[in-house]
């Protein structure tokens, strides 16, 4: 209960506080005579008396922004981890056939749990602490020196811990996102293997370069190439969504694709998990303010405004090309330009939002209908289509829509992007999408090969066959004679 | 003793199991079926990948009456089913040679 009222307390000090610096600029020094309510004999002791008031102050506003700050971002972090378990477990298992099913939510499930416990062992510290240009160094291994006391490089305000927990949320569901390329086909043993080693070598190190303390692309900490990336569209989805392709192309196609038909099983879990998708993406990216204030809302509204957009323009290319706009459609347009916009927000305004997911949609749209039937690569959930062409797309506009109104990135009154005057922008973004793309390919095909060889990627085509649940996990997802 | 076998449209389940029981039987099987016969099946798309679906959801009855009952239930099951177009569905009838109630071992129509 004590403990309870502190905050109270520091909050109305902050008030008083407030009201006295308010009331000397208009009133003059009637007003401060007034309100320094302890009558004290000399001047020196009055003094005396209005500094300590004013530390304490200083202190009460800190806690109390504090406060404010974390509360946002402790919700931030548990948004992100919904996207995961349920959002995308129920997006891409809708997606698969029956059988499949749990094992494809387990894939996803599996990396909220390995995923945590290798972050705490090692990977926080490769992807945030002190490195070198391109990784972390290994002084905050078991989670070393990450307190409570927060980190100014990374937010002042919150945390350290909740710095740490945030960050984690982004790098569970980036390999999650992953398993849509190689749904139906490959081993849970194999998958956890390759996830911890793509943890290692692929995630943490390009969470590095573009917001760790000294990294090659950080646009905050005096990165070379400074590259804007405001919530992970090169970190999260260009190399999530490229390694979903190099492992689809690896792997090879599911036993009868394109021939056997293998339309999703249940739209219907498909659109709860995008809507649940829609909903963590706030916590995504107006997380990434990492804090409470003017930033969060802009990222909140660019956020929105970007996933529905692209609803819209996903549904109408639909509609004009095969004559009906699906839920599927719909939904998957969303989340493409949720993907797109989560570089862009935070630096854009509410109409270039609605720019870059309006493209995106139709994009994406574009990517996932034509281009992969032209070439003809199983990745099975478009993992690539939505999140490695919608992510470069993204990250790509942010060098042209960002704009030092939103956010003043290079300094107060600095052109941030090109449609501000900055065109050089565009080429540090391209850096940093060509430096994702690269690292993304040439990191998932050694980790593939070195796994292939260690214990084989693929199952079996019996249990290909019989489905995952049964082959992998022994269960079904639905048991109709019950 | 006649078995009837009707493949129907599911939409009109409620209507035809309606009035069979109006016209007096007792019972009845239904399933949930997929099939097609000269309708045959429709287009999907699943993010601009066509699927022909052939086989439509049906639902089949199976009911067993007395041969007196036999083309009451038939003009039961046409008049309350058919819309008049393609996909009504069809109605095969066979004999049946036996019947036994499990309960008490009563053989023949007293059993249906």
């Amino acid at each position: 209960m004590h403990r309870m009222r502190r905050p109270v307390v520091k909050v109305f000090l902050a008030f008083l506080f407030a009201l006295i610096v308010g009331g000397s600029v208009v009133g003059g020094s009637r007003v401060m005579a007034q309100t320094t309510a302890p009558v004290v004999g000399s001047d020196t002791g009055r003094i005396a008396v209005l500094e300590k008031q004013n530390a304490d102050n200083v202190a009460a506003i800190a806690a109390a922004q504090t406060a404010g700050d974390n509360a946002w971002m402790l919700v931030s972090a548990a948004l992100v981890l919904m996207m995961s378990g349920p959002g995308l477990a129920l997006f891409y298992g809708g997606l698969v056939r029956q059988k499949n099913i749990l094992g494809t939510m387990m894939q996803t499930f599996a990396m909220m749990a390995v995923i945590t416990v290798l972050w705490a062992l090692v990977t926080y510290s490769l992807a945030f602490g002190e490195g070198n240009a391109f990784i972390g160094g290994l002084h905050n291994v078991f989670l070393h020196g990450v307190g409570l006391a927060p980190d100014v490089k990374y937010a002042a305000t919150i945390p350290l811990q909740t710095f740490m927990v945030y960050q984690l949320m982004f790098a569970i569901i980036t390999p999650a996102l992953i398993t849509g390329a190689f749904a139906e086909r490959m081993k849970f043993s194999a998958m956890l293997v390759f996830m911890i080693l793509w943890a290692l070598f692929v995630y943490s190190p390009m969470a590095h370069m573009v917001w760790g303390k000294g990294g090659l692309l950080n646009a905050s900490l005096g990165g070379r190439f400074p590259t804007l990336d405001f919530a992970g569209g090169t970190v999260v989805h260009v190399t999530s969504g490229v390694s979903a392709l190099v492992t689809a192309l690896y792997l090879g196609k599911r036993l009868g694709y394109p021939k056997v038909p293998m339309p999703p099983h249940s739209v219907v879990l498909s659109f709860i998990g995008a809507c649940l998708l829609w909903v963590g993406w706030f916590g995504f990216n107006a997380g990434s303010a990492l804090g409470s204030g003017t930033l969060a809302t802009s990222a909140f509204v660019a956020t929105h405004f970007g996933a529905a957009a692209a609803a819209l323009t996903w549904s109408a290319a639909e509609w004009i090309r095969q004559g009906k706009p699906s839920a599927l459609g719909a939904i998957s347009g969303a989340v493409a330009g949720l993907v797109a916009i989560t570089p862009a927000a935070g630096f854009v305004t509410p109409m270039s939002a609605l720019w870059i997911g309006g493209i995106a949609g139709v994009f994406c749209y574009f990517m996932v209908v034509k281009v992969k039937a032209i070439f003809g690569y199983d990745d099975s959930l478009d993992a690539f289509g939505v999140h490695g062409a919608g992510g470069t797309m993204g990250a790509i506009l942010t060098g042209i829509f960002a704009n030092s109104a939103i956010n003043p990135i290079f300094g107060a009154g600095k052109a941030t992007g090109l449609l501000e005057g900055n065109g050089h922008q565009v080429l540090n973004q391209l850096i940093g999408v060509a430096i994702a793309w690269s690292l993304s390919i040439v990191g998932t095909l050694i980790i593939l090969f070195i796994v292939d060889k260690l214990i084989g990627l693929r199952v079996s085509v019996e249990e290909e066959r019989e489905g995952l649940d049964i082959s992998q996990h022994g269960e079904e997802g639905y048991d109709w004679a019950h | 003793m006649q078995k009837i076998e009707a493949v129907i449209q599911p939409s009109k389940l409620d209507a035809v199991k309606d009035a069979l029981v109006e016209v007096g039987v007792e019972g009845m099987t239904i399933t949930e079926a997929r099939g097609h016969g000269r309708q045959k099946g429709h287009t999907e798309f699943y993010r601009g990948r066509e699927y022909s679906v052939d086989l439509l959801p049906k639902v089949k009855l199976e009911l067993v009456v007395s041969d007196a009952m036999l083309e009451k239930a038939i003009l039961a099951i046409t008049s309350a089913a058919r819309t008049g177009t393609i996909g009504d569905g069809k109605i095969f009838i066979s004999k049946i040679d036996e019947a036994i109630r499990i309960r008490n071992d009563e053989r023949g129509e007293i059993a249906l």
